[in-house]
């Protein structure tokens, strides 16, 4: 099976459209070499801004440019894009509106060995809770290269998480990310799989496993947290039961947007597949999924748990 | 000192009028934000956005009523406007909104990020081959703030000789004097130990304002950061040097004792 990380497929892409648009500046802070903005930096070293180890001046300066008519894309690892630089995006980006792109690599629990300090498991929380911040979550390589330059056209501030191991490959160029679109993969009508980053490909498993066993799934690719697709998720609604599935604590993340959506416009049976209200810890990242329940196998538990209930 | 004088007239009418707002940070300001709007930034005010303009961050946040007093005096928008600040519906707000008021670069309010900020704007200007100039006005508590040195380590690692950094020190911020707070000093040797141009100023004195920035700009190669001395709640004798005015609104009579000073 062909696979890319999410943060490599970005790096290249910045590449791409740096020299389709001058604009484009990109700004880390000592970590080029992980979260790829190197390539970025090779080719146009003029707009490349290297801020050292000081997210909060990254944002900040990221802002500055922002406010000069560039497109700024500031890039570390999502722990410190959200919780060290949070003042930052909040007051300097989101509040006044800034046209900055953050792009945030190494979320959640498959950053692996480095341990729970820098596994972001809260980070879509806290982005989704900030007005005027776009919130996106792709699930592979091709849609992250899509999600950069939808990024670029729009006009305000963006979030975009990435991830550091290799993923499966979903998509192929003939793929159209639209911000706030979300995409049916597969269709069913006995439950949904409504899903983002790499818990997509967990979910296509999930419903392969579940065709096997007469359950026809719908699984939703929700790549966008925020504006959430009101409109696919109560598409899922019909199906009488949503799972959920998301790297990421279920307290405030895709989960609860589409919570949100169902306890006010459709009631339906909901199950939440995602990080219990813990951190995680030092493990292989497979090793990680499974002990803190974010597989295929889970995906399957919670959609007969909840065809259990709702039968 | 005509229009610093009725800067002051401003800040005190429109803080009184609010009911809320800092009075004793915006008057330890007053002769630098004359000088900046009135005899040394690039701008026009009937083109807001004009690409060519000199940039100015308030960084200080909380002193929206000497920023807002400016640019309503140097023709932004109606003096009569300044009235409404802290009003429900009000381009004024408490702390400066760019997407509200024409003339304010930056939102701020939250210490600590305008220098930053004011790097991307001069990274932003050198890319783009324009000589304008940024400006930036620091609080002295502010500097207490880590993520100053952040960027006073940026602008001088990025040689940024087109940004001006100006410290208010006025010596008090809310809980007493700074150097009991927590002493950012010695703010000179910091900055210079930074790598930056440094010159201290009577903050109140036209002469050596205008002097340190017309000279500001000459220098090649590195940021400038002037150190004004100021008193806070400077030109009402009842507010100066008290840190109790940091951010409270004098009472109607209380506006009128001041009105009558800076008559």
């Amino acid at each position: 099976m062909t696979k890319i990380a999410t943060r490599e497929a970005y790096g290249k892409a910045l590449v791409e459209l740096g020299r389709q648009n001058s604009q484009v500046v990109v700004l880390d802070a000592d970590l080029s070499k992980s979260t790829m903005t190197r390539y970025f930096a090779q080719e146009f070293p003029e707009r490349f801004f290297n801020m050292g180890i000081a997210e909060q001046s990254l944002m900040a300066t990221a802002a500055g440019l922002g406010l000069s008519g560039k497109i700024p894309f500031a890039s570390t690892f999502a722990v410190f894009a959200t919780g060290r630089a949070y003042d930052q995006v909040r007051n300097g980006i989101a509040y006044p509106k800034v046209n900055v792109k953050i792009a945030a690599t190494h979320a959640g629990l498959t950053v692996g060995e480095d341990g729970a300090s820098h596994q972001a498991v809260e980070d879509v929380t806290l982005m989704r809770a900030i007005p005027n911040m776009t919130v996106i979550v792709p699930a592979d390589g091709e849609e992250t290269r899509q999600a950069v330059f939808a990024a670029a056209a729009y006009q305000g501030p963006v979030y975009i998480r990435l991830g550091r191991p290799a993923v499966p490959v979903i998509y192929n160029e003939d793929y159209r990310f639209q911000i706030g679109r979300a995409h049916t993969l597969r269709r069913g009508k006995d439950a949904a799989i409504i899903a983002c980053g790499v818990m997509v490909h967990e979910a296509l498993r999930a419903a392969e496993e579940l065709a096997a066993a007469g359950l026809e799934v719908m699984v939703v690719n929700m790549s966008t947290i925020k504006p959430l697709d009101r409109e696919a998720v109560l598409a899922a609604a019909a199906t009488g039961a949503v799972v959920t599935a998301e790297e990421h604590t279920v307290i405030g993340g895709l989960g609860s947007a589409v919570a949100e959506v169902l306890a006010t416009e459709r009631p339906v049976p909901l199950a939440m597949v995602g990080i219990r209200d813990t951190f995680g810890e030092s493990g292989k990242p497979d090793e990680l999924m499974a002990k803190y329940g974010l597989t295929a196998r889970d995906i399957v538990a919670a959609v007969k748990r909840l065809k259990g209930k709702k039968d | 000192m005509a229009t610093a004088r009725r800067i002051r007239r401003d800040i005190v009418r429109m803080v009184g009028a609010a009911g809320s707002g800092h009075p004793g940070g915006s008057l330890s300001a007053v002769e630098i934000m004359t000088a900046l709007y009135f005899k040394v930034m690039r701008l026009d005010p009937e083109r807001p956005d004009w690409p060519e303009r000199d940039r100015f961050v308030l960084s200080k946040g909380h002193a929206a009523p000497v920023l807002y007093a400016a640019l309503a005096e140097r023709g932004f928008f109606a003096v009569d406007k300044l009235d409404t600040l802290r009003r429900l519906g009000s381009p004024l707000q408490g702390h400066p909104d760019r997407k509200s008021l024409p003339g304010v670069e930056v939102s701020t309010g939250s210490l600590g990020h305008g220098l930053a900020v004011a790097n991307g704007m001069a990274l932003a200007g050198r890319l783009d081959g324009r000589d304008y100039h940024v400006y930036v006005l620091l609080g002295d508590g502010e500097l207490e703030e880590g993520m100053v040195w952040e960027g006073a380590m940026a602008a001088a690692h990025y040689h940024l000789d087109n940004l001006t950094a100006i410290v208010d020190h006025n010596h008090l911020q809310i809980d007493g004097r700074v150097e009991e707070v927590m002493s950012p000093e010695p703010v000179a040797d910091k900055f210079r130990a930074f790598g930056w141009e440094v010159m201290t100023i009577d903050g109140h004195d036209f002469g050596q304002i205008l002097d340190a920035l017309e000279r500001a700009r000459e220098v090649k190669g590195k940021p400038t950061v002037i150190i004004a001395e100021t008193i806070k709640g400077k030109g009402v004798s009842f507010m100066e040097n008290q840190a109790g005015w940091h951010g409270k609104a004098p009472k109607p009579e209380e506006v009128e004792k001041a009105l009558a000073e800076l008559a």
